[in-house]
């Protein structure tokens, strides 16, 4: 006989909110929140804006509705606020920024000759609260077995993403269908899509050079292979072995994750370059001329093999952590030699993460933008085509439409293959069960192997760091005039105190507006990530498998894609973002999301449910559990997803690019720039910078997210033993 | 059983197409011990689930301490279960486990903290509470694990397979502490095994199931002595199945010709080993002879149809090849479908 009140309110909540929207806040953006009331959309309504009046009416009615009994359940309630959904969207779309879209919308309401910009507060606080409601509405009929927390983070995580994710992808693909003028245009598109210089052959069957497509795959293939060879060996050095500079190893291989983009490829150039350091010196020493060997492919490949190497090494590093050591005690008590247990139990455990980490870097490798466009010389990828057709001298969005849509099939292609490959198995190992086991060591020819793949690559990226670490100090390190100097130090970050704290250098806009964009990216982003992780693996509710598609899709979306998708639907009402920060952050947050999903999908895989079953039938309801139990099981991949999000913000470019505006400038935009106007010493010296503010930042995310603690002996590291249970 | 703690009425749960659970009816009174017995996939676990609230029911309703609670989520019934892997959080200690249910329910930290080491107390694991679960031994993991599920003293206390983790020859302890705990608690309790020896050690009643249905339901006794069909029989100890036939009052198969109160036709007969017994000299030959510390087994052959015989080792022993003759009392041959 319990009344249940709670439930109610919440739906009474979300209705209340979506009146305040209503009334209470400036409909429009451009309005000052103060403005409140003068400028809602119940004004707006009153003077002219007659398109909105339905909007209103219908949230009255739903309002109305509210005094029914069991108003929740009842399909009044549910067909009044899928139809305020409809009107919300039309209202938007109705009318544009010059003037109604139909005919007949410019018929009924004068006012819209003159147009509406896009959504201010109240307009998007309405979207929110009708996405609430909703999700009330449906947890009342069942959905999520009734859970209103689950209920609502999907409701909302589909809202999102079809907004910030399908819409402009969308929008995107329609633009490839249309000519300069915006007419339907088959033949451009099919001129477009069937252009020689796509889908050339010629470097494969002899001299010449291959269509930009085909360099694009042969880089993808080559990249995200020898990207996840030596993730896995650094892996393995540092969760299999005895190996003493563990830390260091680590440390070192996080150096690349948090270098700008553009740096190492500034630095490849300075020391491979034509006039690089080791170029000239090996020309001096065997007396040849030097070669631009490094410009194309081999140089490309160098750059992002280091740059996604770290990616790899943590996403195979947490998978690593979550076996289960008995397991492979199981086998080794069972005759198996440490070779034949690597490869019957490690290694067939380690396959998730392996495909997740390839698939993770060929990603990257076909949206990756900065090293290409640094080292690419004449080897043209589709990134490159792209920011080119919306950048360059000739504006074409069709045709970046074009390319982009290509980019987009040959991502989801290879995505398809990883999930054929990775299969259905299930692969949970650690579970409520508490295991007291030892990770096996690494097999003695597996230990050379790592080591033999991981010396070289310290080497070179000692070398390549020194550079970086120098180069910004010195006078101009590329022409090896190592004079010391903070000239450019100066130049980028000068600041005086002089009534206060005066910034000068060049530099601090773009700095300060990268920090704070990271710093609110990073978190909405985990917390995005994690969520979507744990509703796909943990929650049973109608229409799983394609949210679980939806989120998957929108991973395999290339940032550049993403940026000129943005810039297609971001520009007009009623979503009328760009230039602000909000669409930087936005766009972090639902690029960066599918990592944090990965990251926690592959630790929750590894969780057994009935921890959190356990936890219900304690009380707990869905947020509790996933807070004090859940949460603190799958830390390393909160972390994962937290320094990803947090250093991508920092350090990314392939969307970015597309999106920084004079007033919101990124960093690396500003270092794009200072390397086109060749100030490599200058691009360098912001580069060490920043290097180093997002080392602290690292430091204080693991300080605050802390590491798993499960009580298992920690022999490997050397550490005390723990007592031997007794009965 | 004067109140009724849990009650099914009609419950149906379907997965897709399959059905885990079709249509069963049950109520299970309080303080009572009863036992979901069934060979795997027969819809025990998934029962104990719909108790839970870890399902919740496609049709039917679920009622516990008289209330319907089919549409509640775990969170919101008072449950305390037991998993098969114990689930300990093995990021907490062992207090932090015990009192997690208490302060999730709105006790403060430092009652909940007395509560949790009042159980374990309880449960012979005092001095242990600093510890991690995964530094206590199997047993005493599956203790903590029973504390945390008891400790907010729930209506019904549900386990599902306890000691398929425990050690062969724990079990027999463990279960005793088991029952033992039940009662001084005087808590209501279901639990899942397919082992029917600890299901007729544990139990008040049983409730055998087949298929996503309830075979029979009744006491250990009953089960073992009653058994309403051939597959309670046979899942239930071990026992004889004869085909044969009933004609005039008495049933035939073999050179066995005993009275019994069933009309005429086919029936299946069950009698248990230990029931028979063994007279030399007969028209059955002994197959098989088997000797068993506490007892020898014999297998019997009687033309077509072979009999298993359990006889205790007091008794002069036969051999493999000896003719003999079955004795069976009329009354401990059961008729069933």
């Amino acid at each position: 006989m319990t009344l249940k009140l709670t439930s109610d309110r919440a739906g009474i909540a979300w209705l209340g909110l979506l009146a305040l929207s209503l009334v209470a806040f400036p409909w429009y953006k451009g309005a000052p929140i103060w403005q409140g009331p003068a400028a809602s959309a119940l004004s707006e309504g009153m003077s002219g804006h007659g398109w909105l009046w339905p909007l209103i009416a219908i949230v009255v009615a739903l309002g109305a509705a509210t005094f029914t009994r069991k108003w929740q359940q009842s399909n009044i309630a549910l067909w009044l606020t899928l139809g305020a959904m409809f009107l919300y969207l039309w209202q938007g779309f109705a009318v544009g920024l010059r003037g109604p879209s139909q005919a007949w919308v410019g018929g009924v309401f004068e006012a819209a000759a003159d147009g509406q910009t896009g959504l201010g507060w109240g307009g998007f606080l309405a979207g929110a609260a009708l996405v609430g409601l909703l999700s009330d509405l449906i947890a009342s009929r069942g959905f999520c077995r009734g859970e209103r927390f689950a209920s609502f983070c999907i409701t909302a995580i589909v809202a999102a993403l079809t907004a910030f994710v399908f819409f402009p992808i969308l929008k995107l693909g329609l633009a490839a269908f249309v000519d300069t003028d915006g007419n339907l245009a088959l033949g451009t598109f099919w001129a477009r899509i069937t252009a020689p210089d796509l889908w050339g052959l010629n470097c494969l069957v002899g001299g010449g050079r291959c269509g930009v497509v085909i360099n694009t795959v042969i880089l993808g293939v080559l990249s995200a292979t020898l990207a996840t060879l030596l993730g896995l060996a650094l892996a393995l050095l540092v969760n299999r072995t005895d190996f003493r500079m563990k830390r260091a190893l680590r440390a070192i291989s996080i150096l690349p994750i948090i270098t700008p983009p553009f740096v190492v490829g500034v630095a490849i150039i300075l020391l491979f370059g034509r006039t690089g350091l080791v170029t000239s010196g090996v020309a001096d020493l065997l007396d040849v001329r030097p070669g631009r060997w490094v410009y194309g492919l081999p140089g490309i490949l160098i750059a992002q093999v280091l740059a996604f190497a770290p990616v790899t090494f943590l996403v195979l590093l947490s998978t690593l952590e979550a076996i289960n050591p008995t397991l492979e005690e199981a086998a080794r008590t069972l005759g198996a030699k440490s070779m034949k247990t690597f490869r019957s139990v490690t290694w067939p455990l380690l396959r998730p993460g392996l495909a997740a980490a390839f698939l993770l870097a060929f990603i990257e490798s076909l949206a990756d933008f900065g090293n290409p466009i640094v080292l690419g010389g004449g080897y043209e990828v589709l990134s490159i085509k792209i920011f080119f057709a919306v950048v360059g001298a000739r504006y074409d969005l069709g045709n970046a439409a074009t390319l982009a849509m290509i980019l987009l099939a040959l991502t989801l292609i290879a995505f398809w293959l990883q999930m054929r490959w990775m299969g259905n198995k299930s692969y949970v190992t650690v579970t409520g069960k508490s295991d007291a086991g030892l990770a096996s060591p690494l097999p003695g020819v597996l230990k050379i192997g790592v080591f033999a793949v991981v010396l070289p690559w310290v080497i070179f990226t000692l070398a390549v760091y020194i550079i970086i670490v120098t180069g910004g100090f010195v006078t101009d390190v590329g022409r090896w005039d190592l004079t010391p100097t903070f000239q450019h130090i100066v130049t980028a970050f000068r600041f005086e105190f002089e009534d206060g704290l005066q910034l000068y250098g060049s530099a601090w806009d773009s700095m300060m507006t990268t920090l704070w964009v990271a710093a609110l990216a990073a978190p909405l982003t985990t917390l995005i990530g994690i969520l979507t992780a744990w509703l796909v693996a943990r929650q049973d509710f109608a229409g799983r498998r394609a949210f679980e598609f939806g989120t998957m899709l929108s991973f395999a979306i290339p940032g550049t894609v993403v940026g000129v998708s943005y810039v297609a639907a971001f520009n007009v009402p009623p979503v009328d973002i760009t230039g602000t920060a909000a669409i930087l952050i936005i766009c972090f947050v639902f690029r960066n999301m599918p990592v944090g999903m990965r990251a926690g999908l592959a630790a929750l895989a590894q969780i057994d449910r009935s921890m959190e079953e356990a936890s219900q039938t304690m009380g707990a309801g869905g947020l509790t559990t996933l807070r004090r139990v859940v949460l603190p099981l799958i830390k390393p991949a909160v972390f994962t997803a937290l320094v990803y999000s947090f250093v991508t913000a920092m350090t990314a470019v392939s969307a970015v690019i597309f999106l920084v505006s004079a007033r919101h400038n990124m960093a690396t935009a500003y270092i794009m720039g200072r390397v086109e106007a060749g100030e490599y010493a200058l691009a360098i010296a912001y580069s060490a910078v920043l290097m180093i503010v997002m080392i602290v930042c690292v430091v204080v995310i693991q300080g605050i997210v802390g590491t798993r603690k499960l009580g298992r002996r920690k022999e490997l590291q050397g550490k005390g033993q723990v007592p031997e249970p007794a009965e | 059983m004067a109140e009724t703690a849990i009650e099914f009425v009609d419950v149906v749960k379907r997965y897709g197409d399959a059905t885990a659970v079709d249509r069963i009816n049950f109520s299970i009174g309080k303080g009572e011990l009863v036992t979901f017995l069934g060979p795997s996939g027969c819809g025990k676990t998934t029962s104990l689930r719909l108790i839970a609230g870890l399902e919740l029911p496609s049709e039917g309703q679920v009622k516990i301490a008289g209330r319907d609670v089919s549409r509640d989520p775990a969170s919101e019934r008072n449950v305390g279960m037991v998993f098969q892997s114990y689930a300990l959080f093995p990021h907490m200690s062992v207090l932090d486990n015990v009192s997690y249910g208490p302060t999730i329910r709105g006790v403060s930290k430092a009652d909940a903290r007395d509560q949790a080491r009042a159980i374990l107390d309880q449960v012979g694991l005092g001095g242990l509470e600093a510890r991690l679960p995964s530094e206590l031994s199997g047993g005493q993991q599956q203790r903590v694990a029973v504390a945390r599920a008891i400790v907010q003293q729930p209506d019904v206390l549900l386990f599902d397979e306890p000691l398929s983790n425990v050690d062969a020859k724990l079990r027999r302890k463990v279960r005793a502490e088991i029952r033992d705990l039940q009662q001084r608690f005087g808590l209501t309790a279901v639990y899942v095994t397919h082992d029917q020896e600890e299901a007729l050690a544990v139990s008040d009643r049983i409730v055998v199931m087949k298929m996503g249905q309830i075979a029979q339901i009744g006491t250990p006794s009953e089960l073992y002595e009653q058994p309403s069909s051939a597959f309670v029989a046979d899942f239930i100890g071990d026992a004889n199945l004869i085909e044969g036939r009933v004609a005039a009052g008495t049933f035939s198969a073999a050179h066995l010709s005993l009275p019994v109160d069933a009309a005429d036709g086919a029936h299946t007969a069950t009698i248990r080993p230990e029931r028979i017994t063994l007279a030399a000299g007969g028209a059955a030959i002994i197959s098989s002879a088997s000797y068993l510390g506490s007892r020898m087994e014999y297998v019997v052959q009687d033309e077509d149809l072979e009999f298993l015989v359990s006889r205790p080792i007091s008794e002069p022993r036969l051999a493999a090849g000896d003719a003999v003759d079955l004795q069976i009392d009329p009354a401990d041959l059961i008729l069933v479908q």
